[in-house]
């Protein structure tokens, strides 16, 4: 069983403590910096390959230091600020977007062996766990650092003070809005199975290959998948920067180190999005362990990790290379009419299976049969209304 | 055909005229428009000419409320070159290398009508062999622009893939036309008179292979983008038209075909030898962009069709008029006969003189109808020269497929219309 408190603060803190702790800080830091740049390498070249194409090829090793060469560019371009820009709105909204996406970070298990041990690693000769914090309500703190990720991008295209960008944040804020709902009731699925909130916590409990993605049953795994995705913006949910019809959406307007900031964080994003998929529903860390002490406790936990990260950062990808984008309403159509009803739904009957399996009177199978069935039977109904509600759009189209 | 209905038609017409569609703004109203109506909260928006997806310098004034688009102005002239102005100071052999540039997609279809029309003029008939050979490229080209379609349908739609394998697609078949015609566009193969060149050794070969390659290739579109939920879902029901406001719009090619209007002029104003192959014409039935998309599709797939017709029924004989008023003498007959030297310096310098006379020639190209109409003052070059060009009038249609959609729609709708800038300015 995991400690409630991190065993490195639990006992007197010293400046040994605040050492590891800034230790563990700058390491988590250089790690998603590396692992943006790689993000961004492996995107473009898997994404040529898909389209047969080469990719980048010229700066490094395969192109592997393109982001880098990318980054200085930009670094070095003129950093425009436009005349009708709300200028202090302007400026912050980048970092709006970025701290949020490290802070996600920060509570994310990344290694530790929680199958045969409790998950602590020895750090210079103190005991802690292999995140950078373990708040009590982690799950809780990411789902705000989420949402404060909103402001950044709602906020950019509305201090840009010009068109294009007003249309991506108006977006941009129905869009995040209503996606963090579903994405949060597919999370409760998980909170309400693993009986905590602390990402440790729930890594903890999926440590013997009980991982929540079956224990689930898979459906909020898929939901919190799409609804992850449109929290993302990326594609097919990419509506808010969609360059075909917004330009940049609500980066129109930004250059130089600001857009690079944006757009850091877009893959900053991706990849703690990436991480917390893995921490919720695929057991985090949790992998066959075998070998001597060094290699359990620091080796292969945080080698499953970023396996699992990677298989992630592979599936957006892909989603990119392949899907056409949704258009606006379709979009809220699929949000508010599909995800936040299937996750609700799915919610009570696991609440229902969570009591019966308390409750020795009750027959377990029986609440399972009928309420995946009723599930079933109410999520048909939804498709078929909202089928016939669509022909008959359509067909008044025809008609006008 | 069941259409032009009085009834019908009169309703078309009451909503083509009504001006709920149409935005008529001058460039101060405008620029004076800035920011927020604050009574009706619409917002005038400026989508191009530098647009990502306006196919090149195509503008459009949008009045919208919220993201629904209400009315539309398409502006054009941004890549006006005065073509037809310098058509007036080509001869007719040099005529081609101009009008080649103006559908740039589909540059032999200009080459043919413009050939076409000088042809009925000077009252000759060309060869069986160069009117076969005309087909051939014609096909071949019209696979390059519907591919070329695909492509930037998908990229406009936000299937990035798509644009990738459609320009692999068409660059196979620019291989085909560069080994014929020398040049991957603007060939200036076909010329009054026939066609440039003689096909080249292996061309048979070449374009089986060539045949063979494309089929599965739609297979695979199929997979990635029509049967795709998220791409029926986009352009089922988007921009539709009916048949008797495409009518009334003087809309022809894909557009007018997906009403369930068959018009092809291929079938229907047989030119060169279309009477002699077998083909379908391709309709839709809604009139929406999915209709448009399908069309073009399976339009491939007819060229495909067509082109194995004519592989195997590709006649003997000259590719072009053995007429020397018309057609240079061959390089080796220079350097010989004083009349070929004479002949070769008249037809270059002077260029060949044309009766008196006006013409329309018509075609069917990828985009519609398109047509030539020429003024001869009996000079050796044309006295004018007008290119009907059918992405002109088919741009028409844009503020009616338009109105009260999305942005995204309306992107969309302009991919599905397949404009080519450099013929609607011309």
């Amino acid at each position: 069983m995991t400690p409630l408190v991190d065993p490195l603060l639990s006992g007197p803190i010293g400046l040994q403590e605040i050492l590891v702790v800034v230790f563990k800080v700058v390491v988590a830091f250089a790690f998603l910096m590396v692992a943006v740049m790689f993000m961004v390498w492996f995107e473009r070249k898997l994404i040529g390959d898909m389209q047969n194409r080469i990719g980048p090829n010229r700066a490094g090793p395969w192109g592997i230091l393109q982001t880098l060469a990318d980054g200085v560019k930009l670094f070095f371009k003129e950093d425009l600020l436009p005349d009708n820009a709300d200028r202090f709105v302007f400026k912050l909204a980048p970092y709006l977007a970025l701290i949020p996406a490290f802070l996600i970070f920060t509570v994310v298990p990344v290694g530790g062996n929680y199958s045969t041990g409790d998950g602590t690693v020895s750090l210079f000769g103190e005991e802690t766990l292999l995140q950078v914090a373990d708040p009590p309500v982690g799950v809780l703190f990411v789902l705000a650092m989420s949402s404060v990720a909103v402001y950044g991008v709602m906020l950019a295209g509305w201090s840009s003070g010009s068109k294009y960008p007003l249309l991506g944040s108006v977006r941009a804020t129905a869009q995040m809005i209503s996606y963090e709902a579903a994405l949060s009731l597919s999370v409760l699925s998980v909170i309400l199975l693993s009986g905590t909130l602390s990402t440790s916590g729930i890594v903890a409990e999926q440590s013997q290959w009980n991982w929540n993605l079956w224990l689930t049953g898979f459906i909020p795994f898929a939901i919190f998948l799409i609804s992850g995705t449109a929290e993302l913006n990326r594609p097919p949910f990419d509506l808010v920067e969609a360059e075909q019809e917004l330009v940049g959406g609500f980066h129109t307007e930004y250059s130089a180190v600001r857009f690079a900031l944006f757009f850091l964080a877009e893959f900053m994003n991706t990849v703690t999005m990436s991480a917390i998929i893995v921490t919720l529903f695929l057991g985090g860390p949790n992998g066959p362990m075998f070998g001597p002490e060094w290699l359990q406790s620091w080796v292969l936990p945080s080698l499953w990790f970023f396996l699992k990260l990677f298989v992630f950062l592979f599936v957006f990808v892909w989603f990119r290379a392949t899907l056409p984008r949704f258009r606006y309403d379709q979009l809220m159509d699929m949000g508010w009419k599909l995800l936040i009803p299937a996750a609700l739904g799915w919610f009570l009957i696991l609440a229902g299976i969570q009591v019966a399996s308390d409750n020795d009177d009750i027959n377990l199978a029986l609440v399972v049969i009928v309420g995946v069935a009723i599930f079933f039977a109410g999520m048909g109904l939804l498709m078929l209304a909202m089928r016939s509600s669509r022909r008959q759009r359509q067909l008044s189209g025809v008609t006008d | 055909m069941a259409v032009a209905e009085p009834e019908a038609m009169q309703q078309a017409l009451d909503r083509l005229t009504s001006g709920e569609a149409v935005l008529s703004l001058s460039e101060t109203e405008a620029e004076a428009a800035e920011g927020f109506d604050e009574a009706g909260e619409t917002m005038i928006m400026n989508m191009g000419p530098q647009h990502p997806s306006t196919h090149g310098v195509l503008r459009l004034v949008l009045e919208l409320r919220g993201e629904t688009v209400l009315r539309t102005k398409p502006v054009i002239g941004y890549l006006h070159t005065g073509m037809e102005k310098t058509g007036e100071q080509l001869t007719y052999l040099q005529g081609p290398t101009n009008v080649t540039r103006m559908d740039y997609a589909s540059p032999l279809f200009n080459e043919l009508v413009f050939s076409l029309a000088t042809e009925m003029l000077l009252g000759i008939e060309v060869p069986e062999r160069a009117t076969w050979i005309r087909m051939l490229m014609c096909e071949v080209n019209r696979i390059a622009s519907h591919l070329l379609f695909m492509a930037t349908n998908g990229m406009d739609l936000g299937a990035v893939s798509m644009m990738l394998y459609g320009w692999r697609e068409r660059e196979e078949t620019l291989r085909f036309l560069e080994k014929v015609t020398g040049l991957r566009m603007n060939h200036n193969y076909i010329r009054p008179g026939g066609v440039a060149a003689d096909l080249p050794d292996g061309w048979r070969d070449d374009l089986l292979r060539l045949l063979e390659l494309i089929p599965p290739r739609l297979e695979e579109y199929d997979v990635l983008m029509t049967g795709q939920p998220i791409w029926r879902e986009r352009l089922q029901g988007v921009g539709v038209i009916s048949a008797e406001e495409a009518l009334a719009l003087g809309t022809t090619g894909p557009i007018l075909r997906s009403t369930g209007y068959a018009w092809d002029l291929r079938r229907d104003l047989p030119y060169l030898a279309y009477d002699e192959l077998e083909f379908d014409v391709v309709v839709g039935t809604y009139g929406d962009c999915f209709d448009r998309y399908a069309i073009r599709l399976n339009e491939i797939r007819e060229s495909i069709r067509m082109l194995v017709q004519l592989a195997d029924r590709m006649p003997g004989g000259d590719y072009r008029i053995q007429d020397k008023k018309v057609t240079p003498p061959p390089r080796g007959r220079i350097d010989e006969s004083m009349e070929a030297l004479i002949h070769h310096f008249k037809i270059f310098t002077e260029g060949f003189k044309v009766p008196e006379g006006e013409v329309y020639a018509a075609v069917e190209s990828p985009r519609g109808e398109l047509g030539c109409y020429i003024v001869s003052d009996g000079s050796a070059t044309p006295y004018r020269m007008h290119i009907r060009a059918p992405s002109f009038v088919n741009l028409q249609t844009l503020p009616y497929l338009m109105q009260d959609s999305l942005i995204a729609d309306a992107v969309a709708i302009i991919s599905s219309v397949d404009p080519i800038m450099g013929e609607v300015d011309r």
